[in-house]
């Protein structure tokens, strides 16, 4: 009975907030410091570059005060480099709340953000960049400089989103980073859902568990429409190789193996974030911060 | 205020590499889109005051590590533009902030099923 109790309050939407420091990465006072924090609907991200080059960086949950997320999120990617937020040169703000971040020298459109740091993080083959992120889906498309061609901002609502995931993860008692495998655990793709939006989807689901569906089939169905919704937003700017996903929900495998089937191209693999890599969630962050290393350039020039 | 930038990149690309932006979406009942062609549009705001409906306005946008001001369906229509601009009938694609655009930056998709 207790221990039931015990479960019930754990969240199971919570996803991990973590900071990271580069190993092997120093900086001196010569050094160009840059800094891009992207406050986003559902996360805060903040990366910090030294050259050019990722240095560190913090994710954080958005708290319902845009600009002391900002300055949370800061402090984590900061925590423990010996760095103040003085010894940065420059610092760009992005994301849904970039207009909040009160220590930034500059905003910038998450659009352009995700181009270059996507770019940054899987080179220059990359074409085609989904971001999808707490709140909204964007497809953009960038040329081999991560400068934006075409893109598709906004979708009509939260479904298929981060947000929509949270609310299954919770749903069906599952932590969110199990998601994406556990939707994948079916023998065969059950029939399509009719109905994405996140409020009802709610209502849509439970009836299905109520008809003895498990919840495996329940979370590859809402999963699969999902991808259905992006890969329609990735066909709407355009597909070009190579593909890769950002946000938060890169790291969801149901998603992704998905799309790659819909589209029929494999994206681009996944940097190993828990080891040494670069978080996929961190690209509006990284690309943030390389425009505040040129902007930073640009104004030094006569 | 800044000043639309009317300066060109010296090296001209592909017709294809222009940025395009797209707002609206696809539904259950066709396609939404009103497109605007960034390169094309010099923020003159001739569209933004022939739209009936206030659906339009200028945005500050980030180009090649300059500020440009473009045209872009506001926030709130961005939603629900099959309701917003069926007054103006898209379909026809001739809709006032089309015509009242000299550079033809402005395209609007329209397609119920």
């Amino acid at each position: 009975m207790i221990e039931s109790s015990i479960k019930s309050s754990v969240e199971f939407w919570r996803w991990e907030e973590y900071n990271r420091i580069m190993p092997g990465k120093k900086w001196t006072s010569k050094d160009l410091i840059t800094a891009g924090v992207d406050v986003g609907s559902v996360g805060s991200k903040a990366a910090i570059m030294v050259n050019g080059e990722a240095y560190s960086w913090g994710i954080t949950r958005t708290g319902s005060n845009s600009p002391e997320s900002a300055k949370k999120v800061l402090d984590w990617a900061l925590r423990d480099t010996g760095l103040k937020v003085s010894d940065l040169k420059y610092i760009v703000g992005t994301g849904y709340g970039r207009v909040n971040v009160p220590m930034a020298n500059k905003a910038i459109t998450e659009i352009a953000c995700h181009a270059k740091g996507a770019n940054y993080i899987w080179g220059s083959s990359v074409r085609t960049v989904l971001d999808v992120g707490g709140q909204d889906i964007k497809a953009i498309r960038s040329d081999e400089t991560g400068r934006v061609v075409s893109f598709l901002m906004n979708d009509k609502c939260a479904a298929g989103t981060g947000r929509g995931m949270e609310v299954f993860a919770d749903l069906l008692k599952i932590p969110i980073e199990d998601i994406g495998g556990i939707s994948l655990k079916v023998d065969e793709e059950p029939p399509p859902v009719s109905c994405t939006c996140v409020a009802f989807a709610k209502t849509e689901a439970m009836g299905l568990l109520r008809k003895g569906w498990s919840k495996e089939k329940v979370l590859a169905a809402y999963t699969r429409a999902m991808a259905v919704r992006m890969a329609n937003l990735i066909n709407r700017v355009g597909l070009e190789k190579e593909l890769v996903i950002t946000g938060g929900q890169s790291k969801n495998i149901g998603i992704v193996s998905r799309i790659e089937v819909i589209l029929g191209v494999k994206c681009l693999p996944m940097p190993n974030w828990r080891e040494n890599g670069l978080d996929p969630m961190v690209a509006g962050a990284f690309g943030a911060a390389l425009f505040a290393k040129a902007l930073y350039e640009k104004a030094q020039k006569p | 205020m800044l000043k639309p930038c009317t300066k060109r990149r010296k090296n001209p690309r592909a017709e294809d590499e222009i940025i395009i932006t797209h707002y609206g979406y696809s539904d259950g009942s066709g396609e939404y889109y009103i497109t605007i062609d960034t390169d094309k549009c010099d923020g003159c705001g001739k569209c933004v005051k022939q739209c009936p409906q206030s659906a339009l306005r200028l945005e500050t946008i980030f180009i090649d590590l300059e500020d440009k001001i473009v045209a872009s369906v506001t926030d709130d229509q961005r939603k629900k533009i099959k309701y917003t601009c069926s007054p103006c009938k898209p379909e026809s694609y001739n809709t006032p902030c089309v015509l009242a655009c000299e550079s033809k930056a402005i395209n609007c998709t329209w397609k119920t099923q």
